[in-house]
């Protein structure tokens, strides 16, 4: 589903961010991409939706070359992923429920149609009955939580998070990792970026390790 | 088809929010677009209720003819026959001389004036309307009636009908170059207003960016919002003149009843008026789309 082969990603300036960096994963799998801040966990992240691209090598999603994809095909791209981001990346000035609406808006969805699964998303991450507060009001869980919501509202085979607990305690953090679980268990291909041993060793999941760049054995 | 449907309407819907959030910018950049249009507007509202002036008072190629005073019945009859087989005149009628002395009695309040006159001093005339309306042929058509006999007077009568088409055709160049400075006032209102909205929105074009909008979902809202502006812009300036309109119209009546005629500026007719608006809202919507499409590149997530 995803294939990194060789990929190399330099940063004007000469930072070396990846290098030589092969590996792949099949549908279904939950992938945890761990190491030290500076690693190279996010740029890792961030190539397979084509917010940066391979300096060299090759990157296959779904058998299409993400590397060399013309600007107008990204956005249609990224329709199949969720994206969960550390910071969030909230809209502050509109409620939890039009946050969650926005990817279906971009969907073309019917409103009816839209609402109701906005719905059924904020029910799975358990923020149905504050639909109508906004983001400010939350807690860094909630919060984190309504981003999950938000990237999983139009049904994505991938879900990619970045640090998704950097910012929380253990409690919010072992909750927000059972639902990016269920997830998995319902088919979705999950790739999650973290530097928290304790989730790995409590999950024993598939984990790929970086140190500086590089993939380590 | 749908879900472009509902998109647009999506967008529309949000468009006005925008529009209504910030009702003291919103109204100071329409009246700016407004007064800006209906300078070139208001111009050439007036030129054109010259124009209809200058039409009522008839600007058909005429030329007047006017016999000696001691021509003959034959002579009449000669130079009629004369106009008949002319191949330059399309029609032609008489005046004879009692008649225009009888018009000219009940016409303009002379009366005593003519009252007092002790014998008839005005000519047989023929008025003659001339096939071609072009300068030249007019020109060579009284050249050559004045070379008939028992001919005393020959005059152009479109000559200052002409005058004034030329000074009104000078205006339209004027209101032209006027209105093509002012729109580019407009594109520059709206680039900029549009400008500060793409800074201000930029997480949400950038979040908007992150989970898959094409550049045109992003764009459409900022489109429709200078679209939106630029019409309301027109419509100010359409009721700008509508109001100077009315303001001239007071005293305009007043000047014309002493002159016994009827004066009255008419407003753009609705075709004008559907273009005017049709317009102003493609110069919002060019601004917007030159501002959208240089600022958009700036924001890119990361």
């Amino acid at each position: 589903m995803i294939s990194f082969s060789q990929v190399n990603k330099r940063y004007p300036g000469g930072f070396e961010a990846l290098k030589n960096i092969s590996f792949s994963v099949e549908r279904g799998e939950m992938v945890f991409i761990t190491g030290h801040s500076g690693a190279g966990k996010s740029t890792l992240l961030k190539l397979i939706p084509a917010i940066e691209r391979p300096t060299s090598g090759s990157l296959l999603v779904s058998g299409q070359n993400v590397g060399a994809m013309r600007p107008g095909a990204v956005p249609y791209l990224r329709r199949n992923f969720g994206l969960v981001f550390q910071d969030h990346k909230l809209l502050f000035d509109r409620s939890v429920f039009d946050n969650v609406m926005l990817p279906l808006a971009i969907g073309g969805f019917e409103t009816r149609e839209a609402a109701r699964r906005a719905r059924a998303a904020l029910d799975k991450v358990g923020l149905l009955e504050k639909e109508r507060a906004y983001p400010i009001t939350l807690s860094g869980g909630e919060q984190q939580r309504l981003c999950i919501a938000r990237a999983v509202v139009s049904r994505p085979s991938i879900l990619i998070a970045d640090e998704p607990t950097g910012n929380l305690d253990s409690a919010y953090a072992s909750e927000i990792m059972d639902i990016f679980r269920a997830f998995n268990q319902v088919g979705v291909t999950v790739l999650i970026a973290t530097h928290d041993e304790a989730v790995l060793e409590r999950m024993k999941p598939r984990v790929i390790r970086l140190a500086r760049g590089a993939l380590l054995p | 088809m749908k879900g472009w449907i509902v998109q647009h309407a999506q967008a529309m819907g949000f468009t006005l929010r925008r529009l209504v959030r910030a009702p003291v910018a919103s109204l100071l950049n329409i009246l700016v677009m407004g007064i800006a249009l209906s300078l070139p507007a208001g111009a050439y509202v007036l030129l054109e209720n010259l124009q209809a002036l200058s039409g009522q008072v008839n600007s058909a190629p005429q030329v007047s003819l006017f016999l000696a005073l001691d021509a003959a019945r034959s002579d009449v009859e000669k130079t009629e026959a004369r106009l008949k087989s002319h191949p330059e005149v399309k029609r032609y009628r008489f005046v004879p001389r009692d008649q225009a002395l009888a018009d000219l009695k009940r016409n303009a309040g002379l009366a005593d004036v003519v009252e007092s006159l002790k014998q008839n001093p005005l000519p047989d005339a023929f008025v003659v309307d001339a096939r071609s309306g072009a300068a030249d042929a007019l020109e060579r058509l009284s050249r050559e009636l004045r070379q008939w006999p028992k001919v005393e007077h020959v005059q152009l009568d479109t000559a200052w009908a002409r005058r004034l088409d030329a000074l009104l055709q000078l205006g339209r160049l004027a209101v032209l170059a006027l209105a093509t400075l002012l729109a580019f006032t407009l594109v520059a209102v709206t680039f900029n207003t549009i400008r500060l909205q793409v800074l201000t929105q930029r997480d949400e074009i950038e979040v908007a960016k992150l989970i898959g909008a094409t550049d045109g979902f992003i764009r459409r809202p900022f489109l429709y919002f200078g679209a939106l502006q630029g019409l309301a812009g027109g419509i100010a300036a359409w009721v700008v003149i509508g109001a100077f309109l009315a303001l001239l119209n007071g005293p305009l009546s007043e000047l014309s009843q002493l002159y016994a005629a009827s004066l009255y500026l008419r407003h753009l007719p609705l075709q004008d008026s559907l273009s005017l608006l049709g317009f102003s809202a493609w110069l919002g919507w060019l601004g917007a789309w030159l501002s959208v499409s240089k600022h958009l590149q700036q924001v890119n997530p990361a």
